[in-house]
């Protein structure tokens, strides 16, 4: 399973934002940097699941030339290679963010390393909330998708014979190395298609074995499609919404975002900080475009401080916070 | 001018709450579009167009039903129009409420290849209203629903997507002003978006639900989907069991990194009992594994609104504060009497939480009786 995880460098905010003198950005000369939430637990979702299922997970992120200490951290929990699509220091807005991150995954496909399987973002960047990269990344390479998800299971196609029917039923996409035309029929393919019809993809499994999966791809990927893996498995994923759960079952390769909560990140181990020090991270330098959405100004909203009056000091101020709660009603 | 309005319904049928802020913000929307409009080129809130003259390669809607509302409905010609696209069958439309709302036309979108929630196929059918209602602003609350469907079709149609939108006004030069949330609303950002339709979502706290009634018609709407726009759905499975919510507690009792490890939840959870609340706990809790994440206050788990927020032991980072914003009263416990919480707290209490509340415990035991 290869599996590409998107994360974005951020500020570490504490107790108040403070914005630059002129409006642009966030005051970060006194605070360090980290990756969104959601983006860590998205890379250790992603490193739990190729140390099960096998394969390499790939942290790729689009900022200044300082945002390798993120790729860095990332790779010190279990990434096994970075990417880093370098910018000037410019806020990049989501259509160029998603439009460079779509290009490194073709331009990956078309290499020796092959297709990712599996394409992991955060739900959203803790700076500028825009809930929209992952979903235009899955557009531009024609992938199904699934945002803000707290609950992933991953099923692979039946191992290797699997991967090989769903890269021979790709036909025409960039499959896996050498899989060819591979025979479909036998143990493995049946399993392909039993995982995909267990996870009630619909139409795309009733087919055979690898055409099915791979017809599953092709409909939902249209032209698109040859930038990444053929059919390989099948990721049921789920969220809370509302007081209910919604699940959702995708043929792989998909685009799926993930929220805090999922799992709990682990810390890095020694051994993963020097690997991490020592990786090399590969760079490419994407071109720069404005879109219609432009930033103007930030400020800190007005009204939001309210200056909390002290009751006591220790226990000798709860008299008064039992006056107090009897006041806001919420004692019976 | 008409602006197009994603509609959510709750489990009971009703608009769900977030909608109607989306609806309001809408409304306003629409009566900038409309000064705008006339400022611009005089044709001020010029109406949608005729369903029967439609450009529209999407099949026609029929025009079924219309509600007058009771009372003095506004005049629509000047104040813009607004649309609701609501993915329920036409007779699950609460038209009545709508209409208080201000909407002008609702689009019962339905079918039958497309039961329950379906993200593609729901930003499918919203682009085919845009054309069908010639909308210039699409809007949606920022819920998960919210986002995820605009976001579809913000890469549908190739355009740009402001997301936790908390006001916007169309400009003379047809662009549109807008506000907009970062981290979670901790700071505003002030943006032009130049594009059209404007696509919008609305930050679920940012817009007080506010009714204007206006005269609606509901029209039956069947989109033309693909195979692919359906791959990816929701299938819903039941509904969670009972109890207290965080997310509409009315009391929520908050330990933070103050509490000091796994076994120091204990008074905080009994003290919750006794108010009738539950515990809420600060992001350095879940991640040191101490609680669940379920339990997580903030911008990366659960915005509460209790009437009461007692923060023990919480530093009050924007992270924290991002999702308890919303609460009426906050009162801190905290040893600091400089922690940031006491920036954004009514009443604090300076002092350990280890002795406080145990102390708490104890008077509001003697209160009600108990021993």
């Amino acid at each position: 399973m290869e599996i590409l995880v998107c994360v974005k460098r951020v500020p570490m905010v504490g107790g108040k934002v403070v914005v630059t003198p002129d409006g642009q950005d966030v005051d970060t000369r006194m605070s360090g940097f980290t990756v969104s939430p959601h983006e860590e637990c998205a890379v250790e979702e992603a490193v739990r699941i190729t140390g099960r299922l096998g394969g390499t997970v790939t942290v790729l992120t689009l900022g200044s030339p300082e945002a390798a200490d993120q790729l860095r951290d990332m790779l010190a929990l279990g990434a096994g290679h970075g990417v880093l699509l370098e910018t000037d220091g410019r806020e990049w807005g989501p259509i160029a963010t998603a439009a460079a991150i779509a290009a490194a995954v073709r331009r990956r496909a078309a290499g020796p390393a092959g297709p990712y399987d599996l394409l992991l973002f955060g739900n959203e960047a803790a700076d500028t909330g825009d809930y929209q990269v992952p979903v235009r990344v899955a557009h531009a390479l024609g992938l199904p998708c699934v945002t803000g998800i707290k609950n992933l299971q991953i099923t692979e196609s039946g191992g290797a014979a699997g991967s090989e029917a769903a890269a021979a039923a790709g036909a025409g996409a960039v499959g896996r190395a050498g899989a060819g035309a591979a025979a479909v029929g036998g143990a493995g393919a049946g399993a392909a298609a039993a995982a995909v019809a267990g996870a009630g993809a619909g139409a795309a499994a009733v087919g055979g074995a690898g055409a099915g999966a791979g017809a599953g791809a092709v409909s939902v990927a249209g032209a698109g499609a040859a930038s990444v893996a053929g059919a390989v498995g099948v990721a049921r994923a789920s969220r809370e919404y509302r007081g209910s759960t919604e699940v959702f079952d995708l043929v792989l390769p998909a685009v799926i975002s993930v929220r805090e909560g999922i799992n709990l990140p682990r810390y890095p181990s020694l051994p993963g900080r020097l690997r991490a020090k020592r990786a090399v991270i590969e760079r490419f330098q994407p071109e720069y475009r404005g879109e219609g959405l432009r930033k103007q100004l930030l400020r800190v909203p007005a009204g939001q401080t309210r200056r909390a009056e002290v009751l006591g000091t220790g226990a000798d101020a709860v008299p008064a916070l039992v006056r107090l709660f009897e006041e806001f009603g919420v004692l019976s | 001018m008409t602006v197009l309005c994603l509609v959510e319904l709750d489990p009971d049928g009703g608009s769900a709450d977030a909608s109607l802020r989306a609806l309001t913000f809408s409304r306003e929307l629409a009566a900038s579009e409309a000064q705008a409009g006339s400022a611009a080129d005089g044709t001020a809130g010029s109406p949608a167009q005729p369903l029967a003259d439609s450009p529209s390669p999407a099949p026609p809607a029929t025009r079924t039903m219309s509600h007058r509302p009771a009372g003095n409905p506004h005049d629509v010609t000047s104040t813009g129009y607004v649309a609701a696209g609501v993915f329920a069958p036409e007779t699950a439309v609460p038209a009545a409420a709508l209409s208080a709302y201000g909407v002008t036309d609702a689009y019962a979108v339905e079918s039958e290849q497309m039961t329950g929630y379906v993200p593609l196929a729901w930003a499918r059918a919203l682009a085919e209203l845009v054309t069908l209602s010639s909308a210039t602003a699409v809007v949606a609350a920022a819920t998960d629903h919210g986002n995820e469907v605009l976001a579809h079709l913000a890469a549908m149609l190739g355009l740009p997507m402001a997301a936790n939108c908390a006001s916007a006004a169309r400009t003379a030069d047809g662009t549109y002003r807008i506000v907009r949330h970062r981290w979670a609303g901790s700071l505003l950002e002030d943006a032009v978006l130049d594009a059209s339709p404007a696509l919008l979502t609305v930050a679920v706290d940012a817009v007080a639900p506010a009714t204007e009634p206006a005269p609606i018609v509901v029209h039956d709407f069947r989109p033309v989907l693909s195979d692919g726009d359906l791959a990816v759905r929701a299938t819903e499975s039941a509904e969670r069991a009972g109890g207290v919510s965080l997310a509409t507690a009315r009391v929520v009792v908050g330990g933070g990194r103050g509490v000091g490890g796994p076994d120091g939840f204990g008074a905080l959870e009994e003290l919750a009992g006794l108010l009738g609340g539950v515990l809420g706990v600060s992001r350095v809790v879940t991640s040191q594994g101490w609680r669940p994440h379920e339990q997580q206050v903030g911008q990366t788990g659960t915005r509460i609104s209790p009437e009461l927020y007692l923060a023990c032991g919480i530093s009050g980072a924007i992270q924290h504060m991002a999702g308890c914003m919303s609460a009426r009263h906050i009162v801190a416990v905290n040893t600091d009497p400089d922690a940031p919480i006491l920036a954004h707290a009514d009443y604090a209490v300076i002092g350990d939480l280890n002795q406080v509340i145990p102390a708490l415990v104890t008077a509001l035991r003697a209160r009600a009786g108990l021993s």
